[in-house]
C-alpha cells in the first residue's frame, strides 16, 4: 500500500467515525429533548433552544460538516453504506437510553444491515477536479 | 401525518445529499484543517450553488424530521428515512457517474432489506 493510500485510509476511518458518532448522539439528544407535539410553526424554532435539542443540533451540524469533508475525497456510494451502521447504533441507543421496545423483526433487520455494511470495499477516491 | 413527514424527509434528503456530493466533488479534496484554511473553504463553499442548494434541502428535511420525532420512536424515525438509500445509490451511479460494483450493490440491497425490517 502506498503512503498516499495509507494516509487516505486513516483519514477516511477517522472522519467516518466522527460522521457516525455525531449522527447517533445528535439524533439521540434531539429525541430526548423533543416535546410531545409542536403545535405551531413558531414552536419548530423555539424547540431548538431546549438544552437537549440544542446539543443534538450542534452534533448534527458536526455530522453535516464532517460528512461533507468525507465526501470531498470519498464517493457517495462508499460513504452511504459505511455510515449506514449509524442506523444500527441509533436503534441500540433508543433501546438503551430511551427504553424503546424493539421487536425481533427490527433486530433481524439490524443483522442484515451489519452484513450489508461488512460487504463494503475500500474507498475508490475520485480525482478532485480543483483541489484546494 | 407521519407518512407526510416521511415523504418530505425522503424527498428533501435525497436531493440534498446528491447536491452535497456534487458540490464537494466540484470543490475538491480538503487537505488543510487549520482554522484559517477551514474558514476559507467555508467561504468558497458558501458560493458553491450545489452546496447552498443542499443546505436548503437539508433544512427542509430537518424541520420535517423534528415533526416526525414528536410522534414516532427514534428507532423507527431514523431507519425509516433510509428509504433514501436506494434512490441515492442509483443517483450516485447515473447522475454523479460513480462506479458502483456488484458487491456494493449486494451490500446496499442487504442494508436496505435490513433497514426495512428495522422500521416495520
Amino acid at each position: 500500500m502506498s503512503n498516499e493510500a495509507a494516509r487516505l485510509r486513516v483519514k477516511t476511518w477517522i472522519c467516518g467515525t466522527v460522521v457516525v458518532l455525531s449522527n447517533v448522539f445528535g439524533n439521540l439528544f434531539l429525541k430526548k429533548g423533543m416535546p410531545a407535539e409542536l403545535p405551531t410553526p413558531l414552536s419548530y424554532i423555539t424547540v431548538l433552544f431546549q438544552p437537549w435539542v440544542a446539543l443534538g443540533v450542534v452534533l448534527l451540524i458536526l455530522w453535516l460538516t464532517s460528512r461533507m469533508t468525507l465526501l470531498s475525497w470519498a464517493d457517495l456510494s462508499y460513504v452511504l453504506p459505511v455510515t449506514s451502521i449509524g442506523y444500527v447504533l441509533v436503534a441500540l441507543a433508543g433501546r438503551l437510553f430511551l427504553a424503546e421496545q424493539i421487536p425481533v423483526k427490527r433486530w433481524a433487520g439490524i443483522a442484515l444491515i451489519v452484513a450489508g455494511v461488512s460487504l463494503g470495499t475500500p474507498p475508490r477516491t475520485h480525482k478532485p477536479e480543483a483541489g484546494r | 401525518m407521519k407518512w407526510i413527514y416521511i415523504a418530505i424527509i425522503v424527498g428533501a434528503t435525497t436531493v440534498g445529499e446528491v447536491m452535497q456530493a456534487a458540490g464537494m466533488r466540484r470543490h475538491g479534496e480538503i487537505h488543510d484543517f487549520r482554522p484559517g484554511a477551514i474558514g476559507r473553504a467555508a467561504a468558497m463553499l458558501s458560493r458553491n450553488a450545489f452546496v447552498v442548494g443542499s443546505v436548503v434541502a437539508m433544512a427542509v428535511s430537518f424541520f420535517a424530521y423534528l415533526g416526525l420525532l414528536t410522534i414516532a420512536e427514534l428507532s423507527f424515525a431514523v431507519p425509516v428515512t433510509a428509504v433514501t438509500y436506494v434512490l441515492e445509490t442509483i443517483l450516485a451511479k447515473y447522475i454523479l457517474k460513480e462506479h458502483v460494483n456488484w458487491l456494493r450493490w449486494v451490500g446496499a440491497c442487504l442494508v436496505i432489506c435490513g433497514v426495512a425490517l428495522v422500521s416495520l
